[in-house]
């Protein structure tokens, strides 16, 4: 049973111009998604640079003002309250960005920037609050005098770990995660998963994890949402998507992932030379007439796909097959 | 782009009535009225307020504002009572004077504020660039008063090289070449002050730049081409640099025009700045509402002309 | 060994001398000289005796001055590039891979960088270079593709002014000439619209345009070398292998050799003939790709594959490598330097004097440690937690 609904999320720009610098037109970040979550589940967000997927994260949590929309938690709306700073909402839902550096204040120090949370939801006495960062460095693996120091000594995997630290503060039921290992090493970047995982398993966790990388999302995720030009294309378990992909546009960003062996590289880079012209002759066929993103139709039920219809889905499906299989 | 000028000069009209309401009520509350410095102990009170009475000094506060801004939009700021003239000529005519001063010092102050910002820029850390650097802090630190005084001590005083006050020779008949020379001349002295004074700013600005520029990835991709140093300074360092020592003239030229206040009176040289000071100290209120304005107009028109020229060399900002 | 390495040296010598008549005390100087850089990096003495050596990089040493003194970011590295062979340098952050690619075209600033060592290109060593010697190499027989495309493209200077100011030191084309070049070379990246593009600014082209404008600068004067630094970092996927697919084909075109410089193992695989992995500062394992991605040997190639998410399934742990990489000024200089984060294999098994040895042909690895390592049960447990 989902907690959390997002329900025809639409976060639209204004461009403005003209004589008396009126709206023009709009951006459609995004524009018109449904999302749903369970308890203690990862769900991927994928897309590439610009599809909106950061804008979606950030106008869940309320940083970003959203056009229309709902935003269900635990069957209230909470789609007001979420911009408000102190409500139940935040306290609930954490988030952590990319950027591990420039996310923490670097005048602060660890206590203080720990604190910060705990004061604004939990109202402990001194004495508890200090036990409660001493349990949450516990928590990241990192030692107790950290309390003492400033981010800058830190490395950049310690520095991701105090982000989700600050996130566990107020024991939240879900954390959206911002590209979180994507500035790291590959050593570093598992450390950090491999604790995300711990920590989900530890408290039930929910995340969202919003991401570029098809391969980090592959290792983590249970449903994975594809994400293009504002809307989703694509929609289903890890299986689906990575075993049995529909959208044109899901296949593309798959075989475009390089391999982790060299063997049958001439092979790949033909496939994907000749996929690519089958994309560009079949890619207009994802939009209607609107240039809009078809909506979701479900092909089984776990698995959803952007398509005019069940029909036309098949034929599109086949076309691309002969172009290019992976 | 026409548009957005067009726009631009249009949003300016909000604003330029907002300070001309500012500049209005400021003046109807201070103390004394126009009649004040003529006021003789035996001029009959009734006379005076019969006077008030005609120039409409008894009508409600907006009346007069009204009444005002219709004169202004027509080119009459009212009657100066100090000087007996029109406002509207005699600040035209202090206005060249300023006008010109001001030129002549924006043009002296990037002659020598351009050369010693790239030299320190191009070799920072050196002898040359502490001492560039040490030199601009000095005339940063100087007060405008401070060294106005020293030069006009020295190079008009003692070394007699300039005059010390007026902008023409009285006997030269206008328009001659003379005469040209001769507001010339009494233009340089103040002019080579102020510009002096005004370097800091420049060579401090363009000197981070170039320090900055060096340090772009543009620059270590023309070197990875080949390009040798001498010429990636000169095609692709300064060139950089330059863009907002350039978006900053709109704002030095109205700097420039607004700031002579100083300048102007201690070298007594007969433009607004000098004329700002006066009449603020003979509360010609009329003068110094028309100053006001004017000078809140220019820094208008400074920031729009700032914007069009850095949307000219600046590609990446496009006005449509 | 050390009769081998004399034996090696004097041919070279004769190579290099033989023509021009062998002065003897220039000869003795040179033995010297080569001996003790030799003793220094006692290692893969051989590789530069190939005949298709493009470049020869020999004992080189790359020291970032902190607090007046010099620490090493790259500590004795030796390799040669050949004809015609994508060579992919691969490593973490802060293992030197970039100020190596720096260090060979030299771009580092001189007052705060030391390099010494030697780097072959021809019959030149480019260290010895002044300026102006190796301004007309830059670009010309050396070029460079960088990370980020938007701030290595002069923001304003138009697209094809700036493809052209390589053509303009390095050629004697006409202007006409060089815009014609410009125009070809803008096709040949595969840019739509030439014409167009020429005139336009960087910012008004997509990340994957801006990319395929640098690597048409790049090879603008045909170089017989192309440095690639993280070329596809900062693009998504899908334009990244569009990228990859073009360096790969020009390079097929060209024969130029490339050295590709990478984090990102998938690149590697891709792209490489050759395979260097850096650990700070020194070249720990090299091998022809297949054999890499086949038999990787060193603790830390083998760790590095493990820690890869793409080949876990949801449930795996990944693996993680225990500790940091030290500091550049703490880094240890003596004994094997991966020692310390792999603590369960004894010292005993580790090299006192690690060297660069050939276990199979042409794959080399450093120190001996891996024929110890076996990866420790439950160390995929994060060290770092409980």
């Amino acid at each position: 049973m989902s907690f959390m609904q997002v329900i025809d999320l639409k976060v639209h720009y204004p461009i403005r111009g003209g004589f008396f610098n009126t709206i023009v037109d709009w951006v459609y970040a995004v524009d018109g998604i449904d999302m749903e979550f369970e308890q203690g589940k990862t769900y991927g967000l994928v897309g590439e640079s610009g599809c909106g997927k950061s804008t979606t994260g950030k106008a869940i949590i309320g940083l970003e003002k959203i056009t229309s929309g709902k935003i269900l938690f635990e069957g209230e709306d909470v789609t007001r309250e979420r911009r408000s700073r102190t409500s139940r909402f935040h306290r609930e839902v954490q988030m952590i960005f990319q950027d591990s550096h420039s996310s923490l204040n670097p005048r602060k120090r660890i206590a203080d920037i720990l604190a910060e949370p705990i004061r604004n939801f939990l109202h402990l006495t001194p004495r508890e609050e200090s036990r409660k960062i001493g349990e949450l460095l516990e928590i990241v693996g990192l030692p107790q005098d950290a309390k003492e120091k400033y981010p800058h000594e830190f490395s950049g995997g310690q520095k991701q770990r105090i982000n989700i630290a600050r996130a566990l503060a107020t024991h939240p039921k879900m954390i959206i995660a911002d590209e979180p290992v994507s500035a790291l090493d590959l050593s570093v970047q598992a450390q950090v998963l491999n604790f995300m995982k711990d920590v989900q398993r530890e408290f039930g966790l929910t995340y969202l994890f919003i991401s570029h990388d098809l391969g980090v999302v592959k290792h983590m995720c249970d449903t994975i949402f594809i994400m293009y030009k504002g809307r989703f294309v694509e929609r289903g378990t890890k299986e689906d998507i990575y075993g049995n992909s529909k959208h044109l546009y899901t296949k593309r960003l798959l075989s475009s992932i390089p391999a982790t062996t060299p063997v049958g590289r001439e092979k790949r880079k033909r496939a994907r030379k000749e996929f690519e012209k089958v994309y560009e002759k079949m890619i207009h066929k994802a939009f209607d007439q609107n240039g809009r993103v078809y909506d979701l139709i479900p092909v089984s039920d776990t698995h959803y796909v952007s398509a005019p219809s069940a029909r036309e889905l098949l034929e599109i499906g086949k076309e691309s097959e002969m172009g290019g299989s992976r | 782009m026409w548009k957005t000028i067009v726009r631009r000069l249009l949003l300016m009209i909000p604003q330029l009535i907002a300070l001309s309401i500012l500049v209005f009520v400021m003046a109807k509350m201070m103390p004394g009225d126009p009649f004040t410095g003529m006021i003789t102990p035996d001029t009959d009170p009734a006379r005076i307020e019969e006077l008030k009475e005609e120039l409409g000094l008894n009508d409600p506060l907006p009346v007069q504002y009204v009444r005002w801004v219709k004169n202004a939009l027509q080119g009459d700021f009212g009657k100066s009572y100090t000087f007996q003239r029109d406002v509207a000529s005699l600040i035209g005519e202090r206005a060249m004077n300023t006008f010109w001063l001001s030129f002549v010092s924006v043009i002296l102050l990037y002659l020598i504020a351009i050369p010693l910002g790239i030299l320190a820029g191009r070799y920072q850390q050196s002898r040359l660039d502490k001492f560039i650097v040490f030199y601009s802090f000095i005339t940063y630190a100087i007060p405008t008063f401070v060294l106005s005084l020293l030069f006009l001590y020295i190079f008009g005083y003692k070394l007699q090289w300039f005059p010390t006050g007026g902008s023409v020779d009285v006997e030269a008949e206008p328009w001659t070449l003379r005469y040209i020379w001769s507001r010339f001349y009494h233009i340089l002295l103040p002019a080579i002050t102020y510009a002096i004074l005004g370097t800091t700013g420049v060579i401090q600005y363009l000197r981070s730049e170039i320090i900055d520029a060096k340090t772009m990835d543009y620059v270590r991709t023309a070197r990875s081409k080949g390009v040798p140093m001498r010429k990636i300074y000169t095609k692709h360092i300064f060139r950089n640099s330059f863009i907002p020592i350039a978006a900053f003239l709109g704002f030095t030229i109205t700097g420039l025009l607004g700031g002579s206040i100083f300048i102007e009176t201690i070298f007594g040289y007969p433009g607004m700045g000098q004329l700002f000071v006066y009449s603020i100290a003979a509360r010609d209120y009329s003068v110094i509402c028309a100053l006001v304005m004017l000078y809140g107009f220019l820094t208008l028109l400074g920031s729009l002309l700032s914007d069009i020229i850095l949307s000219i060399v600046d590609p990446r900002i496009r006005i449509e | 060994m050390l009769l081998n390495l004399c034996i090696v040296a004097i041919k070279m010598i004769y190579k290099d001398f033989g023509n021009y008549g062998a002065n003897i005390m220039k000869l003795m100087f040179f033995l010297s000289d080569t001996y003790t850089s030799l003793k220094a990096d006692c290692r893969k003495g051989e590789g530069f005796l190939e005949k298709d050596a493009l470049l020869t990089v020999r004992g080189l040493h790359v020291g970032f001055r902190i607090n007046d003194r010099f620490y090493d970011a790259v500590d004795g590295v030796s390799f040669t590039l050949k004809h015609n062979e994508i060579l992919a340098i691969v490593g973490e952050s802060g293992c030197g891979k970039s100020s190596l690619a720096t260090s060979i075209i030299g771009l580092h600033h001189d007052r705060n960088v030391r390099v010494t060592g030697e780097i072959l290109f021809g019959e030149r060593n480019l260290l010895e270079l002044d300026d102006e010697e190796m301004n007309k190499i830059r670009g010309a027989e050396i070029a460079m593709i960088f990370q980020d495309p938007l701030s290595a493209l002069n923001p304003l200077m138009r697209i094809g002014d700036q493809i052209e100011e390589a053509l303009a030191y390095h050629t004697d084309y006409t202007r006409e000439e060089r815009e014609e070049q410009v125009m070809r070379l803008l096709k040949q990246v595969g840019i739509p619209k030439p014409e167009q593009t020429a005139r336009q600014f960087p910012h008004q082209l997509s990340g994957g345009m801006r990319q395929r404008v640098m690597i048409a600068m790049a090879i603008s004067c045909k170089p017989k070398i192309i440095i690639a630094d993280e070329p596809t970092t900062a693009l998504d996927v899908t334009i990244q292998a569009q990228i990859l697919d073009l360096l790969k084909e020009l390079q097929e075109e060209t024969g130029a050799g490339i050295i590709l410089i990478t984090h990102d193992l998938g690149v590697v695989a891709e792209m490489a003939d050759r395979v260097m992995v850096m650990y700070a500062g020194e070249i720990i394992e090299e091998a022809p790709v297949q054999k890499l991605f086949m038999h990787p040997k060193h603790p830390y190639t083998r760790l590095l594959f493990h820690s890869m998410p793409q080949l876990h399934s949801k449930d795996e742990r990944l693996h993680v490598i225990e500790g940091t990489v030290p500091s550049l000024a703490n880094l240890p200089r003596t004994g094997c330097r991966f020692s310390h984060r792999i603590p369960w294999i004894p010292k005993e098994a580790h090299e006192k004097h690690p060297s660069f040895h050939e276990i199979s042909k042409d794959h080399y690895v450093q120190c001996i440690c891996w024929k110890h390592f076996y990866f420790r049960k439950g160390a995929s447990n994060n060290a770092a937690r409980r």
